[in-house]
Order: structure tokens, then C-alpha cells, then sequence
């Protein structure tokens, strides 16, 4: 197999791409009991191999109309390589059709590989937007010095917006309630600061396996003059041809991560060494335990309630927010690997650790129509 | 989670052996599919249960769902439609509206899955969980048989040249595993699907709600040998429907980053390219020589589709977005003028000879339908005269675009097949097309209006009339200087005239006009199929029996080929057929 259709860490295993032209139907035989890990599955089959068997008898056979002219079997790039050659098409056919695209800048893992792709679609060149990242003040201080980092070390355009108003009103999460605070000082910012700078295009890292309302979206999503977006009236994505036309005032948010699933993107840092803000990790972090969650009492503009004292436990994030609203899991994780070994064992969905999206039934649904990402 | 690769462990898992996991994973094949199916067929239950059975969701979910169902005072525990159907206004009406994309593997394959709405209203985002899928499944309720819908899903997915459909005929457990529903259905089904254009097609018998035959062999469809719908899944080759043979690369932009780099960068839509190689730059036709082929990750010796790459040429050549570099030797057409079929998918109805932007890989032109061929019956899958496109309407016709596009027939290359056409007011997606022929625009302009010299005519009337009409009118064109030639049907029937794909009559006429030949074309029923004709003849007997030729007025911009072939008519109106020197 070409070098470049696999990554490059060492002796990875492929799969028999030619499996069905070859015999192999299952993985009963040889000396392996586990039926995922067989043996031949781990050796590589030479990709120019050509197909001799024909395809299994079919039931029905077309009479009328030219049949699909030289059906290949299988793909012959991972399906990592394929969605990351779709990303970058994404990325690039967007930034060719739009005047003014942005790159929204979350800091978390999908910011992460997005940033990557994006370095990737453009290379040699420099990215042609720039990053913008909302920020709520109320972020880990992990991420604040991360974001910093990562754009000294990309010269990278980093555009950081906040609602000035609401920072003057001294808007919290503790006063005002997950709900109030978001739409102040997420949603509001984030519509502000695309008003400000005339982004017709902002990408985002949103992955539709996140949420049941995000499966529904399509990669380029329309949102009118006022940043709405209605569900009930998507344009039809067809093929790869997508349709950038809006007009002055509109826009389209964009999602070159739509099909990666979470053990995507981790597999994905993982093989292509990405940088990540540490809090993925466990480490002895100062916790209180609210409501059921654990809550990391990051600086002292915590409000500890009664009776609460922090304490340093093992504990990681799966998904990076404002800290008085994420919730950490104990952890013992402080690889990649492990962490997917405590994913794909643990039984809990990665938004499980996000406050807001238990306020209402469906109230993703109802944040995105407003306009947050 | 993912209690599927747990269950029959005690080999490596993820808990044991994480690293050969991972490395196993990331080498999956991947396999797209679509679910498809009228209102309550089931098909959001259908993946809800597959998701559910595979361990592809998570605890809270689960819980979630669990909660949802009793308040809803659903009478299953679980209510698997809620797995999938995401939006409100779906849970609240208990359908689905848009598309939905889920994600599973299992220790053989990744899957991603696209549920799409039964209502007919919804067609359009069915069209675009279609468009990417390797397998359609598609759900009959065993209790009410091949619904309209149905088969406007099935002949959207042949048109989208799907290569393979699964009929889950589901609810079996409502008509007590009978297998002569299930035969019977099978085989209303098979005759339909005769007419499609997919590789093969299977049918099985599931109930969704109680998981028979979706995951696990149901003991209580003892009559059936077949796979269980995962099994089929898990197991049918992945028939690429990318051509692995034709190169072609669309420019998406151009990098260039300082005076001494200029890298052209998109992905590979088909076929292969090595370093070295020749290619064209379309349109302006200049050969040069691949220098390089760049990524991120170091140069390449080689890339093929559908990779992203940046390419840079051995010469200064001026080639920008919208362009393609193709290989020399099997090039594409450079057209202005389609046939093409077209999904509709607007609430407006189809404007012929309004002005609608159509984009093509990455190039976006001006084009008109100039005409409508007809739309695709969905009972005979037959083609019939229609004069007004809406939504939801599958219809073959002509396009011209304003400046020459680079395609292919979408049989043999859907990357360069497939275009979208967009209203330039107020931006909808309001159809998808897929290229049938593309007239090379030398030919194309010799065809055009102005200097063309072919023409198609239609001879009209009972049949043998209209025959012998269609060969002596030829005749007497001869007679008059032009190149004529009857086409006739052959037969009583002219079922291959009413195919989607178009028929031997029609091609032949077809081709007869571009070469600046008169076709008379003789058929029977004239008019249940419009072959597009630019004059058409009504012909019949006298009460002596002799023939009489009556031409209308030209359906096509006048031209002076169509005014000679009409003059020339007129004038045999009344001619005796039998004078004519042979």
C-alpha cells in the first residue's frame, strides 16, 4: 500500500481490503479467539489487487439502463483519510466562495483538529481567515494559555471578541443561570462579533454525533440576516456540491467535522500528534461536587455554596467550556489511548458533562435557532 | 457502549489491548447507507434499533429515551424512532422531517447512516442522504404493500446509480410472519424494480420494533435463508462509485503563498495522478507535465481519488478556480449542451428558459432548460409528456449553459456527472441533475439555432400511416436536396421509447439531427412520449387510401432547415405517393 494512503506511526495494521475477492467472508478460522483481531486482518494486502471473483450473485438484475460503469470494491483509503480529504475540501471550497470566512476558535479538541486540517488544506500557504475565538471570560485558565500559545506559535490571526456589555453588567454564571448567562455571553457575542467584522462564512467544529439536533444539520448551514437558522427549511446538500450563494446580511456556518464521530477526532489527535489544552487529561484538579457533577474550581471568582470545600481528585474533561458549567470525570487517563479505553468502556455520551444542554427538553434545538453554534 | 464488541469477547478489547484496538479501528472500511421508505414505514425506528442493538449509544441516552417514551405514554419501554428523530417539530408530530446522520461500527465495518423523512414534502433532503450512499434500504410496511412513494425512493436511488438496495419489508410481526406477504411483496417489487438501474437488490423480512432479522436470525421466520439486515450490511462488497479510471481534477483554489509557489489544490474527482504525468488544463486545452504533487505531509508520488491535494505544474499556465486538469488521453466533454435528468426539488415549479446558476465540480455557470423530454412515470418508470415540473418530479431535459462545463455522463463518473442547479434570486438548491449526454461544444454549435442545418420531425397519426409516411416523406426530402432518413419503431409497442434512459429511436433521431440530417420520426402513440421534435406531422389516409401529410408549425425557433422540411411537406401533401421516383 502507498505510503501515503496510511499515517505514519509505526506498523499500523490494515485492514484486508480485498477480503471478499479473496474468500475471507469471516473471521472464524485460525488461531486468534477474538473475531476482531484475526490475525490475517493485521497483514496488508496489496492494494492493486484485482479483482478475479465476480460479486455475489445478485437477486435482481437491472434490464433497463446502463448499470454503474466499473463498480471497484472497497475504498481503498481509511476512512480516516476520507474524512479528512472531505474536510479539507469543505475548508477550501468554502474559502474559495465566500468574500469574508472565519474560523470560530472554541480552543477544545475539535478546534483542534480543525485548526490541523485547515493548516493542512492550505499548506504551504498561511490560513486565509482568521481564528475567532468568543470568549466568555469564564474559561479554564488552561485554555486562555493554550489559545495563546497555539496562535504566537501558527501566526495565526486570532480575533477575540467579548460581549463588553454584558462584561460590564458583570453577567455570571451564578447570577443569571446557564441559560441567561449563554445567550449573553455566547450567543450575543458570537452574533455580535460576526456583525462586527462582516463574516459571510464562520467554520465550526460541531460534530453531528454530539446531539440528536445537530445529526439534522447539514455541513454548510444557512442562517439568515438575522442568524437564524430553521431547521424545517435546509437547502438539500447534494454530492459534495455545496451552495455557498446568500445574500448581503446572510450567512452559512460551516462544518468540515460534521461526519467525525468523538472516537474520530481522538484517534485522529492521536496519530497526527495534535496538541491538546491538558485539562483532557487527569490530573489532581480542586473539585466540589454540585448537584451530581463535579465542578473545578478554577480561580477564586468561584462561589463556593455552604458547606463546600474543594478537593484535589483525579479528574479530566471530555468537552471544554466555561468551567462553572463543565463537568469532570474521575480519571486516571492521561494518554489518548487510555482515554478512549474509558470512553468506549464507560457508558456516558460526551455531552453528558454539560450543563447546558439539560435546561429543556430539545434545547440545543432551540439555542441554535437563536443563533449559537 | 458498544456492547456489540464486548459481548463475545475474551480476546483483546479495548480495555486490554487499546492500541491494537485503535490501530483495527482506524482501518475499518467505511460504508454509507441510506434508510429510505413512505411515512411510518419505521425506518427511524429501523436505525434507532440498529443503534441501539450494535451499543452504539450511550447510557444517558438510553435513559433519556427511556423517560421520553413513558411520557409520551408510548407503549414500548423504548421508543427507538427518539434515537434519531432530533428536532421538535418531529418529536411533537412523531415524524421525521430532515435528514439525519448516525454513526455506528461493529468489529467489521464503520457505518454512517442516513435516515431521511418518508413524506413526500421531504423528498428533497431524502435525495440528499442519498447522494452519498454505497447501499439504499428501503421499507415496506407489510400491511400496505409498494406505496407511490416507495417507488419514487427506489427509482431516486437508481437514478443516483445507488449500486445496492435492501427491501426490508418490516412490521412483519403485525401480519404473523406470513411468507406469502412477504413473497408477494417481493415479487410486486421485482417487477417494479426490473426497470432500475441498481447492481442487485435483496429482500428481507424484519419487524424493526422487535428487532426480527434486523441484527439477529428471527426464530420466527423460519422460511427465510437470507441475511439478517446487519449481515448484508456488514458483508456486501462496497461498490465504489467514484471511477478509478479517468483523471480528473477540479481546481477549488489557488495557493500561493510567495512569488515562487503556485500550487493548484483540490481533490482528485476521479482516476489517479503520478508526477511526471501529462494533463490538459480545460478550457484552454495547454498540455503540461505534473511537477508536483504537495501536502501537508510531505510531496506524493501519486494520488488518486478522492484525495486532497495541491498540484504544481512544470509550466507557467494560468489556470485558476473552475478549471480542471484532466488526463489527455480519455479527456471529458467539453460542453454548453446536456440532456440531463433532473430531481426536483423546489416548491416553485421549473421555469424553462429561465436563467438558474448550475454548478458543476467547482465551476458555477449560467444555464437554461431549454426543454422538458418528459417526466419519469413512476408506476411504468416510463417517460410521459409533461408541461409543468414541480416538486418532487424526476424529469429528463435539455440545459444550456452559458460557457462550457467538463463532464461526463453521470453512469460512468459521478464526480463530473452530477451538477446542482441553484434559483440566482433567492439561492435555493431547487434541483440536483445527473449528466446523460453532453453535446461537445463544436457539435453543439452547429446544432444551435442559428447555423443548424438538422432537424428532428415527429410524424403523428395511426401507426401505419404515420410509418409509411415518416419513410416516403424521406424519400421526398431526398428528392428535395436535404439528408433525410425515417426512423421507425419497430414492433406495435414502443416500450423502449418510454425507458428513463431514453430509447434507440430517440438516440438515433438524436443523432441524425447533429449530424445536420432530417430525421422522420414514426412511432406508435405519438403522444405519450415528446422525442423533441422540431416540426411535427399529422398523417393519414384519405377514404382512398392514399396518404396525406399535414405539418403543424415548428416547435422550435424558426430556422431555415425547419422551414424547408415543412415547405417541402406541405408540398407532398397531396402528392401521389406511388409518383415518387424511388
Amino acid at each position: 500500500m502507498p505510503r501515503n494512503m496510511r499515517f505514519t506511526r509505526p506498523d499500523p495494521p490494515v485492514l484486508l481490503q480485498d477480503q471478499w475477492n479473496n474468500g475471507i467472508h469471516g473471521f472464524d478460522e485460525g488461531p486468534c479467539d477474538d473475531p476482531r483481531i484475526h490475525p490475517a486482518r493485521l497483514t496488508v494486502a496489496p492494494a492493486t489487487v484485482k479483482s478475479k471473483a465476480p460479486y455475489p450473485p445478485a437477486e435482481e438484475r437491472a434490464t433497463v439502463g446502463t448499470r454503474m460503469d466499473l463498480p471497484v470494491p472497497s475504498e481503498r483509503l481509511t476512512h480516516l483519510r476520507l474524512l479528512e480529504a472531505e474536510s479539507i475540501h469543505v475548508l477550501r471550497e468554502a474559502t474559495a466562495e465566500f468574500d469574508r470566512p472565519v474560523m470560530l476558535y472554541s480552543i477544545g479538541k475539535d478546534s483542534a483538529v480543525m485548526a490541523h486540517l485547515a493548516r493542512k488544506a492550505f499548506f504551504p500557504g498561511k490560513l486565509p481567515f482568521p481564528l475567532l475565538h468568543v470568549d466568555t471570560t469564564w474559561k479554564f485558565r488552561d485554555m486562555y494559555a493554550f489559545r495563546d500559545r497555539f496562535a504566537r506559535e501558527h501566526g495565526i490571526d486570532l480575533i477575540v471578541h467579548r460581549n463588553e456589555d454584558g462584561v460590564r453588567k458583570g453577567v455570571n454564571p451564578f447570577d443569571y443561570g446557564s441559560q441567561v448567562y449563554t445567550t449573553i455571553m455566547k450567543t450575543e457575542a458570537l452574533l455580535e462579533a460576526l456583525t462586527i467584522h462582516g463574516f459571510d462564512c464562520a467554520f465550526g467544529g460541531a460534530r453531528r454525533d454530539e446531539e440528536r439536533s445537530r445529526a439534522k444539520e447539514r455541513i454548510y448551514s444557512f442562517r439568515d440576516a438575522h442568524h437564524q437558522w430553521d431547521p424545517k427549511n435546509q437547502r438539500p446538500e447534494l454530492w459534495n456540491l455545496y451552495n455557498g450563494h446568500v445574500r448581503p446580511g446572510e450567512s452559512v456556518r460551516v462544518f468540515p467535522l460534521s461526519n467525525w464521530t468523538e472516537l474520530d477526532v481522538w484517534l485522529y489527535i492521536w496519530l497526527e500528534h495534535i496538541p491538546v489544552v491538558p485539562l483532557y487529561f487527569a490530573a489532581e484538579r480542586p473539585v466540589v461536587e454540585r448537584d451530581g457533577t463535579l465542578i473545578m474550581v478554577d480561580d477564586d471568582r468561584f462561589r463556593l455554596r455552604e458547606g463546600e470545600t474543594p478537593r484535589l481528585e483525579r479528574v479530566r474533561f471530555r468537552t471544554l467550556g466555561c468551567y462553572p458549567l463543565t463537568g469532570a470525570v474521575r480519571s486516571t487517563a492521561t494518554t489518548v489511548p487510555q482515554i478512549l479505553r474509558e470512553m468506549l468502556e464507560g457508558g456516558e455520551s460526551e455531552r453528558q458533562g454539560r450543563l447546558i444542554d439539560f435546561d429543556t427538553d430539545g434545547s440545543m434545538e432551540l439555542k441554535k435557532r437563536e443563533g449559537y453554534f | 457502549m458498544f456492547a456489540r464488541l464486548h459481548h463475545d469477547a475474551p480476546g483483546p478489547t479495548p480495555s486490554r489491548d487499546i492500541e491494537t484496538f485503535l490501530r483495527h479501528y482506524e482501518g475499518q472500511e467505511l460504508l454509507r447507507f441510506v434508510a429510505v421508505g413512505s411515512v411510518d414505514d419505521g425506518k427511524s425506528t429501523l436505525i434507532g434499533r440498529l443503534l441501539h442493538d450494535t451499543g452504539s449509544v450511550y447510557r444517558d441516552q438510553i435513559e433519556a429515551v427511556r423517560r421520553a417514551s413513558a411520557r409520551r405514554g408510548v407503549d414500548a419501554p423504548l421508543d427507538y424512532a427518539l434515537f434519531t428523530d432530533g428536532l421538535r417539530a418531529e418529536r411533537e408530530q412523531g415524524i421525521t422531517i430532515d435528514v439525519a446522520y448516525r454513526y455506528f461500527f461493529t468489529a467489521r465495518r464503520k457505518f454512517i447512516v442516513a435516515d431521511t423523512p418518508g413524506h413526500v414534502q421531504y423528498t428533497r433532503n431524502m435525495v440528499t442522504g442519498a447522494s452519498t450512499a454505497n447501499v439504499a434500504v428501503i421499507l415496506i410496511d407489510a400491511r400496505h404493500g409498494v406505496l407511490e412513494q416507495s417507488r419514487r425512493h427506489a427509482a431516486i436511488a437508481s437514478l443516483l446509480r445507488t449500486p445496492h438496495l435492501v427491501v426490508c419489508i418490516n412490521k412483519m410481526d403485525l401480519v404473523d410472519f406470513d411468507p406469502d406477504v412477504f413473497g408477494s411483496i417481493r415479487t410486486a417489487f421485482a417487477e417494479f424494480a426490473r426497470g432500475l438501474a441498481f447492481h442487485d437488490v435483496t429482500y428481507i423480512p424484519v419487524s424493526a420494533l422487535a428487532g426480527d432479522n434486523v441484527i439477529e436470525r428471527s426464530p420466527r421466520t423460519p422460511w427465510y435463508e437470507g441475511p439478517t439486515l446487519l449481515e448484508f450490511l456488514e458483508t456486501v462488497p462496497v461498490l465504489d462509485h467514484r471511477n478509478h479510471r479517468d483523471f480528473r481534477f477540479p481546481i477549488q483554489t489557488v495557493i500561493r503563498p510567495h512569488l515562487d509557489y503556485r500550487g493548484l489544490a483540490g481533490t482528485v474527482a476521479s482516476g489517479a495522478v503520478r508526477v511526471g504525468d501529462e494533463v490538459v488544463v480545460l478550457p484552454s486545452g495547454r498540455r503540461t507535465k505534473v511537477a508536483s504533487i504537495d501536502t501537508f505531509d510531505g510531496a506524493l508520488e501519486m494520488a488518486r481519488t478522492p484525495q486532497s491535494i495541491t498540484v504544481r505544474l512544470a509550466d507557467e499556465i494560468d489556470a485558476s478556480r473552475g478549471e480542471m486538469l484532466v488526463a489527455p488521453d480519455r479527456p471529458p466533454t467539453v460542453a454548453r449542451t446536456l440532456d440531463a435528468h433532473l430531481v426536483w426539488m423546489d416548491d416553485a415549479p421549473l421555469e424553462p428558459g429561465r436563467a438558474y446558476l448550475l454548478k458543476h465540480t467547482t465551476a458555477t455557470v449560467r444555464a437554461k432548460v431549454t426543454d422538458v423530454h418528459g417526466k419519469t412515470d413512476l408506476f411504468s418508470l416510463g417517460c410521459v409528456a409533461t408541461d409543468e415540473v414541480g416538486p418532487n418530479d424526476i424529469v429528463r431535459v435539455r440545459i444550456e449553459a452559458a460557457r462550457p462545463i467538463f463532464c461526463d455522463p453521470y453512469a460512468t463518473n459521478r464526480a463530473t456527472g452530477a451538477f446542482i442547479l441553484i434559483d440566482p434570486v433567492n439561492h435555493h438548491t431547487v434541483a440536483a441533475g445527473m449528466v446523460e449526454r453532453a453535446f461537445p461544444v463544436d457539435m453543439a454549435r452547429e446544432a444551435a439555432p442559428d447555423g443548424r442545418t438538422g432537424a428532428t420531425v415527429l410524424v403523428r397519426g395511426p401507426y401505419d400511416a404515420a410509418m409509411d409516411a415518416a419513410e416516403r416523406g424521406a424519400r421526398h426530402l431526398r428528392n428535395a436536396g436535404l439528408l433525410a432518413v425515417a426512423v421507425v419503431a419497430p414492433g406495435s409497442t414502443s416500450r423502449a421509447l418510454e425507458t428513463p434512459e431514453g430509447s434507440a429511436v430517440e438516440e438515433i433521431a438524436r443523432a441524425v439531427r447533429e449530424a445536420g440530417g432530417v430525421a422522420l420520426v414514426a412511432i406508435p402513440d405519438a403522444d405519450a412520449c415528446r422525442v423533441d421534435a422540431d416540426l411535427v406531422v399529422d398523417a393519414d389516409r384519405d377514404a382512398d387510401g392514399r396518404l396525406r401529410l399535414r405539418p403543424g408549425a415548428p416547435r422550435s425557433q424558426d430556422t431555415p432547415v425547419v422551414e424547408r422540411v415543412r415547405a417541402a411537406l406541405r408540398s407532398a401533401t397531396t402528392f401521389d405517393p406511388s409518383r415518387v421516383p424511388e
